[in-house]
This record gives C-alpha cells, sequence and structure tokens, in this order.
C-alpha cells in the first residue's frame, strides 16, 4: 500500500538519498519514504567510478573523505549487509605532471598527514614500485595513500537500502516525483506517478536531476549535469593495485576485484543536456591516454563504455541544507562527481542537520548561500 | 540441474542464482545486471540476456515483449584499447567526431 504522509521524503534512490535516509532511521525518524524514478543505481550512482580517496587539498574534503572511508571498512558490519561490498584498498596513486602540481602535492600531503591521513609524496621510482609497469616519461612525481580504494556502488547502495528497510524506510522505485507542494513558503506534500504524499520535509537526493527537482517548488539552484564517460575492459589476473589518477593528464584508472579495469576522463565541451549516451571522442582520448601512462593495457580488450551525470556546482564542491525560500526544504547534491565516496559523510551530515543536531563535521560553509555571498571554496584536487 | 545450469558463463551465474535474485526482488534485467554482473561480461548479454528475459517473464507473468532488456552499449565487438589509440594517433590525436 502506497503511503499517503510521511515524516520526511527523499527524492532520489542513489547512494546519498538511501545514506540519508539509513541515518535519519537509525536516529528514530519514523515515516521515511525514498522516491526513485527507476531502481536503485539507476542514475549516478551506479555509473560512476566508485573510487574513494582521502587524498584532497582542503582540509573539510580530507575530513569528510576520511569519515567516509572509515565508514566503508566497516560498512559490512554497521549495516550488516549479507552480500559483499567489494572494497578495495588498494590505494590511489596521484600523477603530478607539471612542478606547479608537484608544488601543490607537497601541500596536499602536509595537510592530509596533519589530519592523520597517511598519505606520502614519492619519487617515480617509488612510484614504480607501486605499478612496476607506470611509464613516467612527463610525469614528476606522485602522491600515494594506501587507505584509499574502491567499491561496488550496487552493492554499497543496497547494503544502505537494506538497513534501511530493516529501520521501517519505504523505498518506492519506478515512481517519478511530478510535482513538490507547498503553501505559504512551507514544504506540504510530494506529488508522484504513484499517488501524493503529505509531508513537512522533502530532502532533494536527485543526483543529476537535482536542480530539476528544486525547480519544481521555485527554487533555482547554480546546479547543472554534465555527461561523464568510463569504459570497462576484459577481465585478467590481477596486476594494478591502487587507483592511478591524474588530474593534469585528466584520467582515473582502477582494475576491480573480479579483473576488469575501469578508466574515465572528463572531456572539454561535454554535453549539459542530461544525456548519457555514449561518445567516440571518448573512447579516442581515453585510449590515447591511458596507454601512454600504462602500456599494457595496450593490449586489454575494452568490453563497453557509458556515461553518468556529473552534478556540477559552481565551486564543484556540494550543497548541503536547507534553503531560504522554502521551509522544510533540504539539499544534498552538486557533488561534482564525488557523490559516491562522500555518501557516509553526507548520510550522517543530512540526518544531524535535519534534526537540528551538532553535525560531526563543519558544513556550513556548504550552505547554498555560499554562491550570493561569493564564499566559494577553492579545492586544487579535482579532476 | 538448476544449480549446475549456467545462464552466465561470463560471469559464472547459474539458472538458480538468476531466480533467487529475482525472488529477491530484482524484477528487471537492469537491476540483474548491476547485482550480479549478468550480462556485463565478453559476450555483451548475447548468450544470457534471452535467458533472463525468459526467467523474468515466467516470474513476472509479463510477456517478454513487454521487458526492458537494458541499453546495448558499445563496442560491439570488443576492441584492444592499443588498435583505438593508434588509429586516434594516426588521424592527428585530436578529432571531432560527432
Amino acid at each position: 500500500m502506497f503511503k499517503q504522509t510521511a515524516e520526511v521524503v527523499i527524492i532520489g534512490g542513489g547512494i546519498s538519498g538511501v545514506a540519508i535516509a539509513y541515518n535519519l532511521a537509525k536516529k528514530g525518524v519514523k515515516d521515511i519514504v525514498v522516491i526513485e524514478r527507476e531502481y536503485l543505481t539507476s542514475g549516478a550512482t551506479g555509473r560512476c567510478g566508485a573510487g574513494v580517496r582521502q587524498q584532497w587539498g582542503t582540509e573539510m574534503n580530507c575530513l569528510m573523505a576520511k569519515f567516509s572511508c572509515d565508514f566503508f571498512e566497516n560498512a559490512t558490519e554497521e549495516l550488516q549487509y549479507d552480500g559483499n561490498i567489494e572494497f578495495k584498498q588498494g590505494g590511489y596513486l596521484i600523477l603530478s605532471s607539471t612542478e606547479n602540481e608537484h608544488e601543490q602535492f607537497k601541500k596536499n600531503v602536509q595537510l592530509q598527514n596533519s589530519l592523520g591521513i597517511p598519505s606520502k609524496l614519492l619519487t617515480l621510482d617509488e612510484a614504480k614500485e607501486i605499478v612496476p609497469f607506470l611509464d613516467t616519461d612527463g610525469l614528476v612525481s606522485a602522491t600515494y595513500c594506501e587507505k584509499d580504494g574502491h567499491l561496488n556502488p550496487f552493492h554499497t547502495t543496497q547494503a544502505y537500502a537494506d538497513a534501511a528497510k530493516r529501520l521501517g524506510v519505504k523505498i518506492y522505485t519506478f515512481t517519478k516525483v511530478t510535482g513538490i507542494i507547498a503553501e505559504n513558503g512551507k514544504i506540504k506534500g510530494v506529488k508522484t506517478t504513484r499517488g501524493d504524499i503529505a509531508t513537512n520535509i522533502v530532502i532533494n537526493a536527485a543526483g543529476g536531476y537535482a536542480q530539476n527537482i528544486a525547480k519544481m517548488v521555485g527554487v533555482e539552484l547554480p546546479l547543472f549535469s554534465e555527461r561523464h564517460q568510463i569504459l570497462v575492459t576484459e577481465q585478467i589476473e590481477p596486476i594494478l593495485g591502487p587507483m592511478v589518477m591524474s588530474f593534469s593528464l585528466n584520467l582515473y584508472c582502477q582494475q576491480a576485484p573480479h579483473g576488469a579495469f575501469l578508466m574515465g576522463r572528463s572531456d572539454e565541451g561535454e554535453p549539459r543536456d542530461l544525456r548519457v549516451t555514449s561518445g567516440w571522442h571518448f573512447l579516442e582520448e581515453m585510449a590515447k591516454t591511458i596507454t601512454k601512462v600504462l602500456p599494457p593495457l595496450r593490449d586489454l580488450r575494452f568490453l563497453r563504455q557509458w556515461a553518468g551525470l556529473y552534478n556540477m556546482s559552481p565551486d564543484r564542491q556540494p550543497i548541503y541544507g536547507a534553503v531560504d525560500e522554502v521551509e522544510g526544504f533540504y539539499v544534498a547534491a552538486g557533488f561534482s562527481g564525488h557523490g559516491f565516496m562522500l555518501a557516509p559523510a553526507t548520510g550522517v551530515l543530512m540526518a544531524e542537520l535535519i534534526l537540528g543536531e551538532d553535525t560531526t563535521l563543519p558544513i556550513d560553509m556548504l550552505h547554498v548561500n555560499r554562491f550570493e555571498q561569493g564564499k566559494l571554496i577553492f579545492e586544487p584536487s579535482v579532476v | 540441474m538448476e544449480n549446475i545450469t549456467f545462464i552466465c558463463r561470463c560471469s559464472d551465474l547459474t539458472l538458480q542464482d538468476i531466480r533467487d535474485l529475482i525472488n529477491k526482488g530484482y524484477n528487471t534485467f537492469d537491476e540483474l545486471k548491476r547485482i550480479s554482473r549478468v550480462g556485463m561480461g565478453p559476450c555483451q548479454g548475447r548468450t544470457c540476456l534471452p535467458l533472463v528475459l525468459r526467467e523474468l517473464s515466467i516470474a513476472t507473468g509479463k510477456p517478454i515483449s513487454e521487458l526492458c532488456p537494458g541499453t546495448f552499449r558499445p563496442p560491439i565487438k570488443s576492441i584492444k584499447l592499443g588498435a583505438i589509440a593508434d588509429h586516434t594517433l594516426e588521424e592527428g590525436g585530436e578529432v571531432n567526431h560527432v
């Protein structure tokens, strides 16, 4: 039976939505509903690289990523999942290819170490000890953090969803939000393809569609969605431990526990029209750049490419919190490609914020007002 | 028989595995694919897709023609990354395909 009232309605069945639902339920909130237009992970979560790194350039991101990484280490127990979230902590090896980048890496490692993140600055020879077939031509240095890694995004989301359901959360898949009801500046309910739900709290965790959802209640979020592509190869025996990544070379590449390589890059001029089709240009640039850095991958056959949406904010940092225009409308969006790795933090922080508790980590600076106030956050380490 | 009948040779999934997942509530090919990797291997679903759709049809009572087979993604046939890279470099690197 479709619920007609709820204490909280969360829009979006990606990892952010189910993580928020789980945390609210864990804190005792009853009557939580998650609405998903297709199935869990059908949006950006199920299309992402699912990497998690603690090697950031701002304290805020380091702390949120560390929090999330610590959670992932114990997620199977905390969420009591009967499947496998496939968390492979093979580290992230981040390559610098310019002197400027190398200088930035020095500062990053210093900051990370001061926050308890065990990253290291490596020479190219040291980097080759971790990835012996790395072609260091044109590179300057690397940083490495053994605690970084990647997971299976479907199982991780399912783990949250199963735990949330055990706590009474209702998840409605194949259900589309068609409107949001507000009266006198207050949230009153949500209209869906299966009926209306009366509620005073709506959380917008709609990923690539977050700006469209906000418009339903007259809120303009400074977000747009951009297509990003990935490809996957055939499976081979394990030869690559860490995620290899470079901001300046614009690439990331991992070998999943099942043996396939997943790799992606950001392309200039990607469409911003919610398109998730595959393109030629990405494939060619990806093949060209990755075979230069990791030459043995030349002989790997690629099996499939796909795309998902980065929900981009002006400073490429998430938006967390309430909006001023409508009481009861909360946003957790604009992750700009990092929503999966930050999800454990998103879940806890949003739950705390909605319940008016002190947040575990400071997130006031991630309020949507920062753009009007010109208080953008500069993070040097994003793709 | 269900335990030794392989539905997906690429990802080692038996008929019983697929039926168990359908019973757990994964009721579309896309959901089964994402949770189990059925159809994600080198055959790109050519072997398993019709078999899984048949199982879904039996379980849901919907005819196969009404079931969504998911998105068919490129390439049709697997290609070595080196071949793509060489071709791209021969054409002078930056190419502007639509």
